[in-house]
């Protein structure tokens, strides 16, 4: 124990002088660094289709000096300082692997609620939503929309059959009567898939967002800083310091939406008729932003819309970091309950940030002060895409609130980053490291310290990425991440539960398909092929290819289950009956420990 | 779970009667919360033209009352089922844990 605290504050020394570092830095920068990202926009790394790139331009800003903005770095400093008392007080309380995984499974409906909200509102969600009202209106709804109805999709078929069959991971469930290896391997390599793009894409936008916000911190700088801050959270405190990290990241992102939502409608005198009409009469597309069902300039395409609902919702309820949080609850009933706390917040935030977005058209646009050059454009801001939420706060609340909301954004990152990394860590040593290679003969103290091993991996890697990936254009991350987990975990987690005829051959071949008609299609679609490697016109011709390769999925899943006619294949459907009592009654579920 | 547990609980209509139940009302919701968003998204592909609707003396689209309302539904009906499922199911598991440990 005393070793651990020994360390702790050993890293933590570490993450202290390194953003001392950072504020030397800037104490000695005379000449402040350029903001000179091709396409710094958090939005361009989120919920875009190719069409909402072009339609959200990004711009090289050029504050010449910029004075540093206190504000935002004391408020961000004094988070840090709390979660890392947090993650200190987690530490002596994270004994076993259970505490390490799960939390000890003590969190309770509400807690997980708020904590599933912080996992999932990025600021990808925030800033890019508001960002996309900004610029296209309408269309943005579609994105709030989407995210959010995966919520009870996933409480009313998966969110209590998880706890009562799970340990750590979801591969526990699809593999509770399948075979662990061929299971496993699949589900921690989809799985890993999706935490590490969507680790790039979060720090890719941290990155950008921080070095925009206190330009005398480079980008290189501020990604650094978000690993090391990870890194301690994660390998130190493990879930119960990320539970508390996103429950507090939550009530912020809330509680900052919530103002800026409050001071946009009293400055419209609380008429949302008044909101929408003058946010018409001031957008240089007027009428248009009430009409735009596809990306403003772009082609009406009822495939495309059709698919990107389609990967919206069902990838919402395969997101290997969101099923986790089900484990750490103490039991089926928690579980539910935390759902419909979790979506009430988040459906509640989805609302406010259209507000917000609408905000920004009436109080950021023909702004000169936020706006890059007004002669050429009323809407193009300074600093970039993902900015209307930014500057919304400033107009609203002066540089304090744009601090407050600046600090808000970059914790929304910390906290959603954590719990991507330990996801990603315990698909490692979980599945990968304690059931597949030692066959479950590993002990806790080893795979706990492996799974710390990982974190750490995983750390560096999403850092070394996020600078390999800075001036990539990163578009597509949300389009691969949301329909792998679509095609692959949501479709074989459901047959698991639900089909009694699911064998291994086709949950592994099924998995397979998705993963790898998924990445194909990505890859041959318009956004890869066409926008990232100039290869002319796109093969296929969609961004989203779920429409395609989720149906193809269950055929395969269905085929080679029927087909399947060997022994292990018939027990594993006699098994169907035990894993259906516990999943329903929760008997022999694993037990919340109490220390 | 020991074998005779399980063959206990699998033999009581209880148990059987549980299982429909739930399965019922978690399809049931499930297809409710889809037909909305689908309808939602379907509108959205093949009728742009209704979507975006004003309502009568303002230039707020219909669309966007439908969305909020698939948001506030959706929500709703999560609640629907926390209720059911507290009220209903958990008692009934109760029971049927109880019946078969005895």
């Amino acid at each position: 124990m005393k070793k651990i605290i020994t360390l702790f504050f050993a890293v933590m020394t570490l993450v202290l002088s390194g953003l001392s570092l950072a504020a030397d830095t800037v104490a000695s920068s005379v000449a402040p660094t350029v903001a000179s990202a091709v396409a710094p926009t958090v939005a361009s790394a989120v919920p875009t289709t190719s069409a909402v790139v072009a339609a959200v331009p990004a711009v090289a800003a050029a504050p010449a000096e910029v004075p540093l903005n206190w504000n935002a770095i004391v408020m961000f400093l004094i988070f840090v300082g709390v979660t890392l008392g947090i993650t200190y007080w987690a530490a002596t309380r994270t004994k076993t692997a259970t505490d390490f995984y799960a939390a000890g499974r003590g969190v309770t409906g509400l807690q997980n609620g708020m904590a599933i909200a912080g996992d999932y509102m990025s600021a990808a969600s925030f800033l890019g939503i508001a960002a996309l009202v900004y610029f296209n209106g309408f269309y943005g709804l579609i994105f709030s929309v989407g995210w959010l109805v995966g919520w009870p999709i996933i409480l009313f078929l998966v969110a209590e059959r998880l706890r009562n069959l799970g340990k750590y991971t979801y591969a526990d469930v699809v593999s509770f009567r399948l075979q662990q290896g061929p299971i496993r391997v699949m589900a921690a390599i989809s799985s890993l898939i999706v935490v590490i793009w969507y680790l790039i894409g979060q720090a890719v936008g941290a990155g950008q967002l921080l070095h925009t916000l206190v330009p005398q911190v480079s980008y290189v700088q501020s990604i650094i800083v978000v690993g090391a801050l990870i890194i301690t959270y994660v390998t130190f405190g493990g879930m119960k310091a990320t539970t508390w990290v996103q429950i507090i990241k939550a009530c912020l992102l809330l509680g900052g939406a919530t103002l800026m939502a409050l001071g946009v409608m009293s400055h419209e005198g609380f008429s949302f008729e008044k909101l929408f009409s003058d946010a018409v009469a001031l957008h240089p597309k007027h009428l248009d932003i009430m009409k735009s069902v596809v990306p403003i300039g772009a082609k009406l395409n009822p495939v495309e819309s059709i698919s990107l609902g389609l990967t919206l919702m069902f990838g919402t309820a395969g997101l290997p970091h969101i099923l986790m949080r089900f484990f750490t609850v103490t039991d089926a009933k928690a579980a539910r309950k935390s759902v419909l706390y979790g979506t009430c917040f988040i459906g509640f935030f989805y609302i406010l940030t259209f507000i917000i977005g609408f905000g920004a058209i009436v109080l950021v646009a023909n702004n000169p002060a936020y706006v890059a050059d007004i002669n050429k454009s009323i809407l193009v801001l300074k600093g970039g895409g993902s900015m209307p939420a930014v500057y919304l706060s400033h107009a609203l609340g002066g540089d304090f609130f744009l601090g407050f909301i600046a600090a808000v954004a970059f914790a929304t990152i910390l906290a959603v980053v954590s719990g991507l990394t330990l996801a990603g860590a315990s698909a490692l040593s979980h599945d990968i490291y304690a059931s597949v290679i030692k066959k479950g003969q590993a002990s806790e103290k080893q795979e706990v310290w492996v799974s710390k091993m990982c974190v750490i991996g995983l750390g560096v890697v999403a850092v070394l990425l996020g600078i390999a990936f800075e001036k990539q254009n990163v578009a597509y991350i949300v389009a691969l991440t949301f329909s792998i987990a679509a095609c692959t975990n949501f479709p074989i987690l459901v047959l698991s539960i639900f089909w009694r005829g699911l064998t291994t051959r086709g949950a592994v071949m099924g998995g397979y398909t998705g993963i790898i008609g998924s990445i194909g299609l990505l890859v041959i679609g318009p956004t890869v092929w066409t926008k990232v490697l100039g290869m002319g016109p796109a093969i296929f011709p969609y961004d989203f290819p779920t429409f395609v390769v989720l149906p193809t999925v269950l055929i395969v899943a269905y085929v080679a289950s029927v087909t399947d006619k060997s022994a292990s294949g018939q027990k594993e459907r006699d098994a169907y009956d035990a894993q259906l009592i516990r999943a329903e009654t929760g008997l022999g579920a694993e037990a919340a420990a109490v220390h | 779970m020991s074998l005779l547990i399980a063959s206990k609980i699998q033999s009581n209509p209880k148990y059987l009667q549980l299982v429909k139940q739930r399965d019922t009302l978690s399809w049931t919701l499930s297809a409710i919360v889809c037909i909305m968003y689908f309808g939602f998204i379907l509108l959205i592909a093949f009728a742009p033209d209704v979507i975006t609707q004003p309502l009568p003396n303002s230039v707020i689209p219909q669309g966007m009352l439908l969305g909020v309302g698939v948001i506030l539904a959706s929500a709703m009906l999560t609640g629907v089922y926390v209720y059911r499922a507290n009220g209903t199911f958990d008692p009934i598991v109760q029971e049927i844990v109880q019946e078969a440990s005895k």
